[in-house]
């Protein structure tokens, strides 16, 4: 489903990804771990197109299609949705609103009638009420006044309502408190566990994989993938420590 | 100076006015006042859009308004064009009188448009408040000259200015110039500018979730302009104006 091939990539003049290859299936859960500046947070925003990363060599395909030849906005319409570390507030527009243009600009793009307001209420309350977050707060501006649990799970709610194909989830549990990561890690089970959907977590933390069990943990270092296993990995990882597990693989 | 002398760049009201315009003005146009009196009490509202297509060689408005004790003034403002365009409202406050300013430029060309305003605060207890906002493209300029006297026994004014500006293209310009001048001792004046271009992280934002960048900047801006009519508590004409002033931004080929 996404498959990611020798993929190198600069921010500046600093190359951040060094040749990282990684493949998930339809209908699988990949997490990400890795020490802090091994490009965990540089391959999401590669993955979603950000300006200013910059891809120089290597091929990224979803679903069969070049993902690197399309513009960030067409990347979703494709059906990637990226889940952001640091979700950003845009003053005087309200969710409902970025939420109905970005959805129907999707079905716009992918030959769909648009929603009318009353289904697109409907889909919103719904998905708001599976991360239990208030439907009020959908009313408000984007991510402005929000706590840092109320802006994550406001970004799952965003992906329930547009409903991708894949996400991929940068560090989607900082910030959360305990009651809060087993909602998140419950929506995002609800919402991408599916045959033909996959998901690349991003995480600092075992804690999360506790609800959202993945099906490949994958240590990212300086730029690559250099060990790849099954959940006890991260297990492993969160008891001995990256320096153990990349001495192993070096 | 003769009532027929037209205005020049050297003063300070007309500094960054459009030079070549205020050489071939028609002087009658440029020194005709409109008078607006608010009796004691009372509240008038103005909603003006001024768009090209009703003004297609520019806006040159000039009102004074005199607000009665406790009266309130509204006067919300789009300002869109390709030519020279002024809109200028001299208000004076009496006692707990209000003046509620919005305005919002739109320019793209060579085109100037600007709002000047001079609030005097001759009395106690009066408030203005006043939010401007500048949608500049091309090689257009927008500005604000924003006054406001306050008098020796003006106590407890209380007076709000900001000025927000976009800069859409390299070659626009914005200009700002607030005066506070303040004789009294128990007062609130307030002011703030900014110049600056759309939020790229909320651009980026808003294409990750699959809205295309035309999309994207029209609902920045309509969010940006929004502020200016804000204070205006009639849903309509809210709506009305943004529809006004986006359709004047599409218009303007960007």
């Amino acid at each position: 489903m996404l498959k990611i091939e020798n993929l190198h990539a600069t921010v500046g003049d600093t190359e951040i990804l060094k040749g990282l290859t990684l493949e998930v299936d339809a209908g699988e859960v990949h997490a990400i771990m890795g020490p802090n500046g091994a490009g965990k947070s540089t391959l999401s925003y590669v993955l979603g197109g950000r300006p200013g990363y910059e891809v120089t060599s290597g091929s990224v395909s979803f679903d069969g299609k070049d993902l690197l030849d399309m513009d960030p906005h067409e990347r979703a319409a494709e059906g990637l949705f990226l889940g952001f570390q640091y979700p950003v507030e845009i003053p005087g527009v309200s969710n409902v609103q970025f939420l109905r243009e970005a959805l129907n600009a999707q079905r716009a793009a992918r030959g769909e009638e648009p929603l009318s307001g009353g289904d697109f209420l409907k889909l919103a309350r719904e998905k708001a009420g599976l991360l239990k977050l208030d439907m009020e707060m959908l009313k408000r501006q984007v991510n402005v006044g929000f706590s840092g649990g109320e802006k994550k799970r406001s970004e799952m709610v965003q992906m329930g309502i547009l409903g991708p194909k894949f996400a991929v989830l940068d560090e989607t549990d900082s910030g959360l408190d305990i009651d809060a990561l087993r909602i998140v890690g419950d929506g995002i089970n609800q919402i991408m566990r599916a045959d033909n959907k996959g998901v690349l977590l991003i995480t600092h933390y075992q804690r999360l994989l506790d609800y959202v069990k993945p099906d490949k943990v994958h240590v990212l270092a300086d730029g690559r993938i250099v060990k790849t296993g099954g959940p006890d990995l991260a297990l492993r990882l969160e008891s001995e420590g990256y320096d153990g597990i990349m001495a192993e693989a070096a | 100076m003769t009532v027929t002398a037209l205005p020049t760049t050297r003063e300070e009201d007309w500094r960054y006015s459009d030079a070549e315009f205020l050489k071939q003005a028609d002087p009658v146009v440029i020194h005709n006042w409109r008078t607006v009196t608010v009796l004691a009490g009372e509240t008038v509202r103005e909603v003006q859009n001024y768009l090209p297509v009703d003004h297609p060689d520019g806006v040159m408005e000039r009102v004074r308004v005199h607000v009665g004790a406790g009266g309130r003034f509204e006067s919300f403002a789009t300002l869109a064009g390709n030519h020279y365009g002024r809109v200028e409202v001299e208000v004076t406050l009496e006692d707990g009188a209000h003046f509620e300013f919005g305005g919002v430029t739109l320019g793209g060309g060579d085109s100037v448009q600007e709002f000047v305003t001079r609030t005097k605060h001759a009395h106690p207890n009066a408030t203005s408040n006043q939010v401007i906002r500048a949608v500049q493209w091309g090689k257009s300029v927008g500005n604000f000259l924003g006054r406001i006297e306050v008098a020796r026994d003006a106590q407890k004014t209380d007076a709000g200015q900001n000025f927000r500006a976009i800069l859409l293209e390299k070659g626009a310009t914005a200009n700002t110039k607030p005066e506070l001048e303040i004789f009294a001792d128990d007062v609130l004046c307030a002011h703030g500018a900014a110049i600056g271009q759309l939020d790229e992280q909320a651009r980026y934002y808003m294409a990750a979730r699959g809205i295309p960048p035309h999309i994207a900047r029209k609902l920045l801006i309509q969010a940006f302009i929004g502020d200016a009519f804000a204070e205006l508590d009639d849903a309509e004409q809210r709506e009305a104006m943004l529809d006004h002033a986006l359709a004047a931004l599409d218009a303007g080929a960007m």
